[in-house]
């Protein structure tokens, strides 16, 4: 029995279906994975290109035992993007949301988890939000640990998931940049974000990669690793451990985060082991430690 | 009051008897601590200053609204508490408040306070207005500067809640309250800390490449000799993608929307808003008095061109946009 459950988020980017099929097969294939979340975070307009890959990987991922959750967009921005949250929201028997235009379509009293892109800052607003349903949070991810442990006592009745792997969604624009920097509009925009499956490098005008671009979104550069000691998590109320997709070595991310859970590898072994998984930037913790997001810092 | 509100920032007392005396209809101001989301050195208010503030706009029959739109930080959450008492205490017309769990303190501890959504909270869907508006009673929602003139139209048509849009001064690019950028590289932001891209954290730094503004070290743009250098607000600066370096973000303009006006007013927006409480009282009296003529031109069935060209000297970087606005923008 591990002390902490493993979660995969919802895929940010625009994959191909071939992508798509390889990356959940792989999560389907992980022991440790007990729950995954399925659906178009991020633009609405690639949801027709994605939702056939989707449903299959839903099919391969409830075949293997995983429960699978869907997740709400998380800026709708169009009356077709407002009808698919509002479709979404009536039909799922447990919803991610990820921007309060979901909340207002769910069933009322239906449960659901809120997305780190809800901006979720502290008790009060989690408590309010328990009290309509809403049984888990995946914490912000500007949230340190300890406002993470702050808000996990005050609220022992609503699970804590952590935001544990990925490039940090860090912003939300209603202009793509992916067709901006293609020079087009986002109504014009053919699907240019499909060619970078983690995102479009951003480098300073020193050449440093710095952030990554995908859409509407914009994430980190550097890949964000939540790698305190398992007791650390624990004590912080932590339930849950959450692994965003990416390209790499996506079967030995989810061994080591396997290994992790189970208490075979501390903090600093986690950090070993992924780095060597060749994830889309350098390791990331600042966040974690209630510092810079960019920063590395030593392990708690 | 004419047909449509005209909402004015005070970054300062001086700022706010300007304003009111320039024909704002409204002020927005902040409490001098990190639950306001221009939380800058020497800027906002004492809990004293509040309390004249509002006596002093009412003998102009004007209101006061007082931000309260940060996101109370976890374990501490006291700090936003109290701030909303000391604005009911001051006898604000309203509270501007972004944070759920400010919104439901608030409602819970004065029933009758009138609530209105600040922008940060970001709010650009019928549904997501209505889920403020049943939850906590909101009676107004400040609309993100990502939404085009017809949305918002059609969001009017929707919605009983009242409206406000952001007409004139610093635009964000990034939906209000949905980005961490500064965070990432700083350590602050909007959210966390009530500040973007804050003071402390940029250098600049001349060697024979030119001027480089820096924020936490990171190169966030480069100005040649013959370039006029700006504060570097991280997504406003130039980056490089696919080899080529440019504003990825937004070039370095500011909103004025004094040319969609009209069609705001005709849409039925309740109120029009001027972003900018660090600006001074210099400021907010040449845009207070451009936007009321405007409006009062409106009214009258005239046209408000001439007042659109009264501001241009005004924008950050010498240069306006419509913004969002138009559609092409996205």
């Amino acid at each position: 029995m591990s002390a902490l459950e493993l979660t995969v988020g919802p895929l940010m980017f625009l994959w191909s279906p071939e992508r798509i099929a390889d990356y959940y097969a792989q999560v389907a294939a992980a022991p440790e994975v007990s729950r995954v979340y399925l659906g178009e975070v991020v633009c609405g307009k690639r949801s027709p290109l994605t939702v056939e890959s989707l449903l299959l990987a839903e099919e391969a991922l409830t075949k293997a035992g995983k429960s699978v959750v869907w997740a709400s967009q998380a800026l709708p921005a169009t009356p077709r993007e407002a009808r698919a949250v509002r479709e979404l929201a009536e039909a799922s028997a447990l919803l991610e949301v990820n921007d309060v235009a979901a909340l207002a379509c769910l069933p009322k009293g239906a449960a659901f988890v809120a997305g780190p892109m809800l901006n979720l800052y502290n008790e009060s607003a989690v408590r309010a939000l328990a009290a309509r349903g809403c049984q888990r949070i995946c914490a912000n991810v500007e949230l340190s640990l300890d406002a993470v442990g702050a808000i996990a006592k005050a609220c022992p009745d609503v699970e804590i998931e952590l935001f544990a792997y990925g490039r940090l969604p860090l912003a939300l624009s209603g202009r793509c940049y992916h067709a901006r920097a293609h020079k087009a509009h986002k109504d014009g925009c053919l699907f240019v974000c499909e060619t970078d499956p983690d995102g479009m490098a951003i480098r300073t005008v020193d050449g440093a990669p710095f952030l990554a671009v995908n859409g509407i979104q914009t994430l980190s550069h550097g890949v964000h690793l939540a790698d305190a000691d398992l007791d650390r998590l624990v004590a912080a109320g932590v339930k849950a451990l959450r692994i965003s997709p990416h390209t790499g070595d996506v079967a030995a991310v989810l061994a080591a985060f396997g290994a992790f859970v189970r208490g075979e590898l501390d903090g600093a072994g986690l950090r070993g082991a992924v780095a060597t998984t060749r994830p889309p930037g350098p390791l990331i913790n600042g966040y974690l430690h209630g510092r810079a997001g960019m920063l590395a810092v030593e392990a708690l | 009051m004419g047909s449509i509100e005209l909402v004015c920032p005070a970054g300062s007392p001086p700022m706010l008897r300007a304003a009111v005396e320039a024909g704002a209809d409204s002020v927005y101001c902040g409490l001098r601590d990190e639950t306001n989301a221009r939380n800058f050195p020497g800027l906002n208010f004492s809990p004293a200053e509040l309390k004249e503030a509002v006596a002093l706009a009412r003998d102009h029959g004007a209101k006061v609204l007082v931000a309260i739109n940060t996101f109370a930080r976890a374990g501490a959450d006291e700090m936003w508490r109290r701030s909303v008492d000391t604005a009911v205490a001051s006898g604000a017309h309203a509270v501007i408040v972004a944070d759920i769990g400010v919104l439901s303190y608030a409602r819970q501890a004065y029933p009758d306070l009138r609530l209105h959504l600040s922008v940060q909270a970001a709010a650009n869907s019928v549904e997501a207005i209505g889920f403020y508006a049943e939850a906590f009673g909101v009676k107004r929602v400040v609309l993100p500067r990502v939404m085009t003139a017809p949305e918002i139209a059609a969001l009017a048509k929707e919605t009983p809640i009242e409206l406000e849009a952001f007409v004139f001064g610093g635009l964000c690019v990034m939906a209000e309250g949905r980005c961490a950028l500064s965070s990432y590289a700083t350590g602050r932001s909007p959210n966390l800390s009530g500040v973007c891209s804050p003071p402390e954290a940029v250098s600049f730094e001349t060697d024979e490449n030119g001027l480089t503004p820096r924020l936490a070290g990171v190169a966030i743009d480069r100005f040649g000799a013959d370039e006029a250098a700006g504060y570097p607000t991280l997504c406003k600066g130039r980056f490089e993608a696919m080899g080529e370096t440019s504003y990825l973000f937004e070039d370095p303009v500011s909103l004025n929307a004094m040319t969609v006006l009209r069609d705001l007013r005709a849409a039925g927006v309740k109120a029009i808003k001027v972003e900018g409480r660090q600006r001074g009282k210099t400021y907010v009296r040449r845009v207070a008095t451009a936007f009321r003529g405007a409006i009062d031109a409106l009214d009258r069935g005239e046209d408000c061109e001439p007042f659109a060209r009264m501001l241009t000297d005004l924008a950050e970087g010498g240069r306006e946009t419509e913004g969002a606005y138009r559609r092409k923008w996205r």
